[in-house]
């Protein structure tokens, strides 16, 4: 598999056939990825998919047991990290706590013995563009979570990297916080033009954040793309259901433009499979219309209805499989509705040794999808 | 990401070393000592003679035992009263049990011999106001008396540092289900402070059964394991019968530990928590 | 009620655990020879102390042993503690942690002897007309150290953040750097009162080292053990009573700048 990002930048990381093992167990299995310069990158995946290993091989923490790894076109395998040209920003930030916050930022250059008066010169262009002026002094156990955020983004750019790694750096903060940090991160990855390799299991995070987003799975790439392809041309069923609310279907490609599914048949947009080709089908729960009993493509009853502010969810049984709609209008339990949906809704995949296993809705909880969404911790080294 | 780097290596280095030479070879040369005579010889006279001492061996675990559980009862209530009190005053109590620890075991034991002995201080003040003197030194309840005061900070202290870090919220949280003061100990205090109360008898207990100076000074002729040992080797140079009563002793004492632990249902106890 | 009977029973226990010291204390002024007759008040004894070379040259010795096997405890067990923190092995964790374990949950007899056996055996080996000396005592005071250097050392690893040292390394330090720099310094509050404890732990030991220490080498607690053979003189005292009123100084004053760091801690909030 060689998974290149399009685009016309040359290539700043390049990861050749990576496989690292642990325990017996397969933590990356002959991964391969490019990153072009300037971009921001998003390593997104659940718990145990591998995103931070890829990071920490960057980074040069972990050698891979198979594979290359290039930086700028040179092989930077077996470099030890205080030589790589990459800087990263840490789940917990890592801050030192003997240092406040100026020689936190100062580490990196004292270190590399860079002048006094020129340290101070760049703390204090950091200290502005992290909007942390007047906290020179502070030691870093007196700051808050955001302020912290702040000082390990001022630390790791002061060495003005070419490449900056961020593991889940967001993870910590509180949700308004993490929206202010997201603008922020975003702004200065665009000011200073370089390259961010972002880790993050938060999928509404790496939409809005990324130029590219790589959602990830068992160690391999599901799919690499923009946030709007991979939203609305997801690949296989993984990634349908990773990225958002989908109803996934097994289905079956008459021919071109005509899909079957839930024993009718639908106009569709895609083509190119083979006639009766099995597929998976999906249909995203805001692009499913809720119309009378008659006027339905499908007819089903509602079985739970939750309000989430700005529409409602609606579970609605077809035939023993629930999907789940959003709607604007209110429906009760019980009632029996008709549903329409227009072609250009309906997104056909191949299949794939996901399918079958997710998109059905009848086990469907919040909560359960929040606890498979906790933050990782260090499983994955 | 396997391998260990030459710097961790060089750090582990001279701890897997000492440890190794220091901590596991003595005790394989214990059992080797046990199990040969002085010339080097495998014999297992040493063992056999071992049956001789059944009867120090049970006394020094009797005297103990009732030491350990004396101890507790003390103890306990005194963690639960400390641990009630303002934290600046906590603070100079804690201070005040630990510091006689500080003087020396020796000194501290002789000291309670010249309160105790035959004419000391107790029995001249009892002779002032013109009573009978007592005999107290000599005794079993000397010896046990001994331990007991040797080693009562080493309770006080594991079980008062579990109760102040019982949280307060939760002994409201209690007494909001309707606890009174009596079920509140019996259901939050006592499980919550038994991590602390085990370690403390496996503190007290361990230097108890083992002790040789108390019983010397307080005992008269009671002779405990610890004394059998160091008259083997201080005195007999016998090393070999001495290696197998410190074998015996130090089975006796894993066992009994890991007993405790079983019996407490104490996680696995490990160190690096 | 129940507060004041809490009170007098906290009081008495106080007064059980302080008795033996206020005797020494007070016949350590005592004229007459005895220990347990009081004749009169004199410091006769505190100079006689001072007079005499065997005591102070134990205290000396005492002094010296401790302050080396403090020392020599602190630099391996740290190192080992950072080794064990970093260490991937499960199963070699847990085989450290069950042989760091044995020293302290063995009796001080146990291990004296089993240390002493090894000392006499090796020296039986190499032919020493003396097996035990200085260097074993010291590799003993060292050996029954170092647990209490690991255990206070790993716990503050454990509270630092585990990328402590990847970060330093981000940033261009050498593994080497990184720990001097970063990794020390978090860890120094544990470090010192590993050093500490084994200090006081030396200082005060008289079980193993009884068992591995040649007769050339007499420490405090050896001749203590020694002249409560016989009768004690209440010079004994009069040194212990010296010995007990420094460690409450010293405990006084660490508290008093215990108290006031906290203080200041508060108010910089």
């Amino acid at each position: 598999m060689n998974n290149t990002i399009e685009t016309q930048k040359k290539n700043i990381i390049e990861l050749k056939n990576i496989t690292v093992r642990f325990d017996g167990e397969t933590i990356l299995d002959d991964m391969s990825l490019s990153i072009g310069d300037g971009e921001f990158v998003t390593l997104l995946g659940s718990s145990g998919c591998g995103k931070t290993t890829t990071l920490r091989i960057i980074a040069g923490f972990l050698d891979p047991d198979e594979g290359e790894v290039f930086f700028d076109s040179k092989n930077i395998n077996g470099v030890p990290p205080y030589k790589r040209e990459v800087n990263t920003i840490f789940q917990r930030y890592a801050l030192f706590p003997n240092y406040n916050v100026f020689d936190n930022i100062a580490y990196g250059l004292r270190v590399r013995h860079v002048p006094e008066a020129e340290v101070k010169q760049r703390v204090q262009e950091m200290l502005t563009l992290v909007n942390l002026n007047g906290f020179e002094k502070r030691p870093i156990t007196k700051l808050s979570g955001g302020q912290q955020q702040r000082v390990a983004i001022a630390r790791a750019l002061i060495l003005r990297p070419k490449v900056l790694l961020l593991d889940e750096p967001l993870a910590a903060l509180d949700l308004k916080l993490r929206k202010d940090m997201q603008n922020e991160l975003k702004n200065i990855q665009k000011a200073l033009g370089i390259t961010f390799i972002f880790v993050t299991h938060d999928q509404e995070e790496a939409l809005s954040m990324s130029d590219t987003v790589v959602v990830m799975n068992e160690g391999k790439i599901q799919q690499i793309g923009s946030p709007i392809d991979i939203y609305n041309e997801p690949e296989n069923a993984f990634v349908a259901d990773f990225i958002g609310e989908s109803n996934i279907l097994d289905g079956i490609m008459k021919k071109d433009l005509l899909a079957s599914f839930s024993g009718r048949d639908f106009n569709c947009l895609d083509k190119g499979f083979e006639p009766n080709e099995p597929v998976d089908i999906v249909v995203r729960p805001e692009d499913v219309d809720i119309v009378g009993v008659n006027e339905g493509m499908l007819k089903g009853i509602v079985t739970s209805v939750t309000f989430r502010g700005v529409h409602f969810e609606i579970i609605v049984d077809i035939g023993g499989f629930k999907w789940m709609i959003q709607t604007t209008d209110e429906h009760r339990a019980g009632e029996e509705v008709g549903l329409y949906i227009e072609p250009d809704a309906i997104h056909v995949m191949k299949k794939s040794k996901y399918s079958g296993q997710f998109g059905d809705y009848s086990s469907y909880s919040d909560e359960l999808d929040e606890l498979n969404q906790l933050p990782d911790e260090e499983d994955e080294e | 990401m396997k391998k260990q780097s030459f710097l961790q290596r060089l750090l582990g280095a001279p701890y897997v070393l000492w440890a190794a030479i220091f901590i596991v070879v003595p005790l394989l040369i214990v059992v080797y000592y046990s199990f040969t005579d002085s010339a080097g010889n495998f014999t297992l006279e040493n063992i056999k003679s071992l049956v001789d001492y059944k009867e120090i061996f049970w006394i020094s675990i009797e005297y103990s035992l009732i030491a350990t559980v004396i101890t507790l009862i003390i103890a306990y209530p005194f963690a639960y009263i400390m641990s009630r009190k303002r934290e600046s005053s906590q603070r100079i109590m804690m201070m005040l049990v630990m510091l006689p620890m500080w003087m020396n075991l020796l000194i501290r034991t002789y000291s309670w011999m010249n309160i105790l002995e035959k004419n000391g201080i107790i029995n001249n003040l009892l002779a002032g106001i013109g009573l009978e003197p007592l005999k107290m030194i000599g005794t079993p309840g000397a010896v046990i008396f001994g331990m007991i005061y040797n080693y009562l900070p080493y309770m006080i202290l594991p079980i008062y540092s579990v109760m102040v870090k019982i949280d307060k919220s939760v002994l409201e949280a209690a007494e909001d289900l309707g606890s009174n003061s009596l079920s509140k100990l019996r259901r939050i205090i006592i499980p919550m402070s038994m991590p602390g109360v085990v370690s403390g008898i496996t503190m007290v207990f361990v230097p108890s059964v083992s002790t040789f100076y108390i019983s010397q000074k307080l005992g008269g002729k009671i002779m405990l394991v610890g004394d059998a040992i160091e008259k083997q080797i201080q005195s007999l140079y016998n090393y070999n019968l001495g290696a197998a009563l410190s074998l015996v002793l130090m089975v006796m004492i894993l066992l009994s530990m890991a007993l405790m632990k079983k019996f407490a249902g104490e996680g696995d106890g490990n160190l690096y928590v | 009620m129940k507060k004041v009977s809490g009170n007098i029973f906290l009081v008495l226990i106080y007064i059980l655990l302080y008795a033996p010291l206020l005797v020494m204390v007070f016949f350590s002024f005592n004229e007459a020879k005895s220990t347990s007759v009081f004749k009169g008040f004199s410091l006769k004894w505190y100079s006689e102390l001072f007079s005499s070379a065997n005591t102070i040259n134990a205290l000396r010795n005492t002094l010296v042993l401790a302050a080396l096997s403090a020392v020599i405890a602190t630099l391996i067990g740290t190192a080992a503690a950072v080794y064990i923190y970093y260490c991937r092995s499960k199963a070699w964790k847990n085989t450290l942690d069950v042989v760091t374990n044995i020293p302290m949950m063995n009796p001080d007899i146990v291990t004296g002897v089993s240390l002493m056996l090894l000392f006499v055996f090796i020296g039986r080996l190499i032919g020493a007309k003396e097996s035990l000396n200085f260097m074993t005592l010291l590799i003993a005071h060292v050996t029954f150290c170092l647990p209490y250097v690991i255990l206070n050392v790993l716990p503050k690893l454990n509270q630092t953040d585990p990328h402590l040292s990847e970060a330093a390394q981000d940033l261009g330090s050498t593994p080497l750097q990184a720990f001097f720099k970063i990794i020390l310094p978090a860890i120094m509050p544990g470090v010192m009162s590993g050093l500490v404890m084994s200090f006081t732990l030396s200082l005060d030991d008289f079980v193993i080292s009884y068992y591995t220490t040649g007769s050339s080498f007499q420490t405090l607690p050896l001749l203590i053990f020694a002249m409560t053979k016989k009768t004690v003189k209440p010079d004994m005292y009069a040194l212990s009573t010296l010995i007990f009123v420094t460690v409450l100084v010293l405990l006084i004053i660490s508290n008093i700048i215990q108290a006031k760091s906290e203080k200041k801690e508060r108010v910089g909030k």
